[in-house]
């Protein structure tokens, strides 16, 4: 599984992270194809979402690596400079300029300088109204555009956050709980759209809903008490007999083999 | 729609500018003191202190309405930026003062030349303000250095929400404590007064408040457009994201810190401004000025007139301030209570301020239309099962 010699997005080695002596994360190892679609699962207080925030810059590890591309160490980043090498988060309740319309929503998400000097200089070019026109096309809000994003559904704004990663054109997404709190429909929706958007963009799910896992899965990784429990298809991982006995063993959820 | 109202915003502004610059100065100064029609010289500068206020009230609210900043000490740049002018005033005085001295009173009271030998008196810091334009330029850079310091630090611990209140309150606070102090060479309690001339003009002459009044005027008028510009820029729209959802910002790529300093330079820049010109008009500043409950008020202005929306402070300071000075001649003892009620009121009914008004009265008018609609409704039901 682990070929160090291969490229990978995404490079977590030997990392630790600990709260008030509770380790989150514990000796996590952790490997990404580019364009690949990976989708964790792993029960309440796995060290889900630490590891996002590990990746992303929010908390910094206690040792460890965390690589992006060949030799990025994103440990000595912040959020934003993290963001500008091209990895884009979706938090797990929607956070979008509930104030702003849809079109500035994604204006303000769209490639470019993000320079205080840009920001009071720039303007709107139709390239870039084109970009906002096409990215609200594929999160299917093309003729919501001026609707501010307060006004959406639960399932709107879920999307718009999603077509605001889009709009950066990021390298790696990592996209937290999509489907929490959707309808069926909805859900199948992003998953469709998740899909679509694999091997163009890498792609990291977070995601409890195994119905939704099952659709959209190709490689499951199962975090358990901050380390790698197991990882494969949705049917290897359902039926390894520790993953049963920790996580699918104890709470069943959605459909299981 | 956008271009009806932008139609409309042009309106209102032209006839404010029309009034406010034009008409009342006219009436000032062109109609003769008996007529009902004439507003004398006091009124004039009671009013262009009200726009100074105005310019502070703006600064709230590019802070506060915009960028969800909650600063409650914006009144000390509004000090410093008059500190700054007075400092010119006071060494205009020369010889005029009651010691017929070179340098203020106080300094003459504080037997500052034993103090400062070397320039008859004056503090080393005080040397440069005799220059006019080293003043105006120490006007816009002294509060712009105090804010950059003070954000830098706080914004790069990231500090938020309540926490920056306070850190802004006890700034303010400190600096009071700070400009009471006689030693600290300005002033101390009773702060720079007595001001006698104005390039060249005595400070008290027709003339000068006057255009001390227009100047208020166009001060804030220049300020209204710049905001407004600012709010159209992209600049404008980051702005109000980091208000709803600072870490959507922060996750875009954007280092929210460096927006946040630039908002609060910016509004500490439009303070002082403001101080500047209240100074020469109020004919005082001393460090109550810059004191906590001062920058209260400026929060509860913008409150009232509503924030978030331009031209909210100007109402609410303008409103608030003449509302203040009936109130304190007629019920001076209760005018913290008015106020405080009124902060309250405001808070919990009218969330938008005067400006959210007509549409809060459009909204209940619809309500209580639809509700009469529903029980005319009721009783003609009510009247077909009595009739057969």
């Amino acid at each position: 599984m682990n070929q160090p010699a291969k490229q990978f997005i995404l490079t977590i080695e030997g990392v630790t992270k600990s709260f008030d002596g509770f380790k989150a994360i514990n000796d996590l190892n952790f490997y990404m194809d580019e364009g690949e679609l990976r989708v964790i699962i792993g029960p309440n207080g796995a060290g889900k979402s630490t590891m996002l925030d590990l990746i992303t810059g929010r908390t910094r590890p206690d040792r460890g690596k965390v690589e992006f591309g060949r030799d990025t160490d994103l440990t000595a980043l912040n959020e934003y400079q993290i963001n500008r090498l091209g990895i884009g988060r979706k938090f797990q309740t929607p956070s979008v300029y509930v104030d702003h319309t849809v079109y500035n929503n994604i204006l303000l998400s769209l490639e470019g300088s993000r320079s205080v000097w840009s920001t009071l200089f720039s303007r709107t070019t139709s390239e870039q109204r084109d970009r906002i026109q096409e990215v609200a096309k594929t999160i299917g809000l093309a003729d919501r555009l001026e609707a501010k994003a307060g006004f959406l559904s639960h399932g709107q704004k879920q999307w718009l956050e999603i077509g605001m990663l889009l709009a950066q054109n990021p390298r790696l997404l990592l996209v937290d709980e999509p489907a929490a709190g959707m309808s069926d429909e909805e859900t199948a929706k992003t998953g469709e759209l998740l899909m679509s958007l694999a091997g163009k963009h890498s792609i990291i799910v977070i995601e409890h809903d195994m119905v939704f896992v099952r659709q959209i899965a190709r490689t499951v990784t199962v975090l358990h008490q901050g380390s790698i429990l197991c990882e494969g298809t949705v049917d290897e991982v359902q039926a390894n007999e520790r993953v049963i006995q920790v996580y699918l063993g104890r709470k069943k959820r959605g459909d299981t083999p | 729609m956008a271009r009806t109202s932008n139609k409309r915003e042009f309106l209102v502004l032209a006839l404010a500018v029309l009034v406010g610059l034009v008409l009342l100065p006219c009436l000032n100064a062109y109609t003769p003191a008996d007529s009902s029609f004439h507003i004398s010289t006091f009124t004039l500068s009671v009013y262009g202190k009200y726009l100074c206020y105005a310019v502070l009230a703006m600064g709230v609210n590019l802070l506060w309405g915009y960028t969800g900043l909650l600063s409650l000490g914006q009144c000390l740049f509004f000090a410093l930026g008059g500190y700054a002018f007075g400092m010119h005033l006071m060494l205009l005085i020369g010889k005029l003062g009651q010691y017929k001295a070179d340098i203020p009173d106080f300094m003459v009271f504080l037997e500052f030349a034993k103090k400062y030998p070397a320039t008859g008196g004056l503090p080393p810091h005080w040397v440069p303000f005799k220059n006019l334009w080293f003043s105006l330029a120490a006007v816009v850079v002294v509060p712009a250095v105090v804010a950059a310091i003070f954000g830098w630090l706080a914004f790069r611990s990231r500090i938020k929400g309540v926490y920056f209140s306070i850190l802004s309150q006890a700034l303010t606070y400190a600096a009071t404590l700070m400009f009471f102090r006689n030693d600290f060479t300005f002033g101390g309690n009773n702060g720079l007064t007595d001001f006698k001339v104005i390039l060249g003009h005595g400070v008290n002459e027709p003339v000068t408040k006057r255009v001390l009044y227009i100047l208020s005027g166009v001060l804030l008028l220049l300020v209204y457009l710049f905001c407004r510009w600012l709010a159209s820029t992209k600049f404008g729209l980051i702005q109000q994201a980091i208000r709803d959802s600072e870490n959507r910002v922060l996750f875009s790529g954007y280092s929210t810190a460096h927006f946040k300093l630039l908002v609060f330079v910016l509004a500490a820049v439009i303070s002082g401004l403001g101080g500047a010109l209240y100074v020469p008009q109020a004919g005082i500043i001393n460090p109550s000025e810059m004191g906590p409950d001062k920058s209260l008020e400026a929060v509860v202005w913008c409150a009232v007139g509503g924030r978030g929306v331009l031209v909210g402070p100007i109402l609410g300071a303008i409103g608030c301030n003449a509302l203040k000075s009936y109130a304190t001649h007629a019920y001076a003892e209760q005018w913290p209570y008015i106020l405080g009620i009124l902060f309250i009121f405001v808070t919990l009914f009218m969330p938008k301020g005067i400006v959210g008004l007509p549409g809060q009265l459009t909204g209940l008018k619809r309500k209580w239309l639809r509700r009469t609609a529903a029980a005319d409704l009721e009783s003609k039901r009510a009247d077909k099962v009595v009739t057969p």
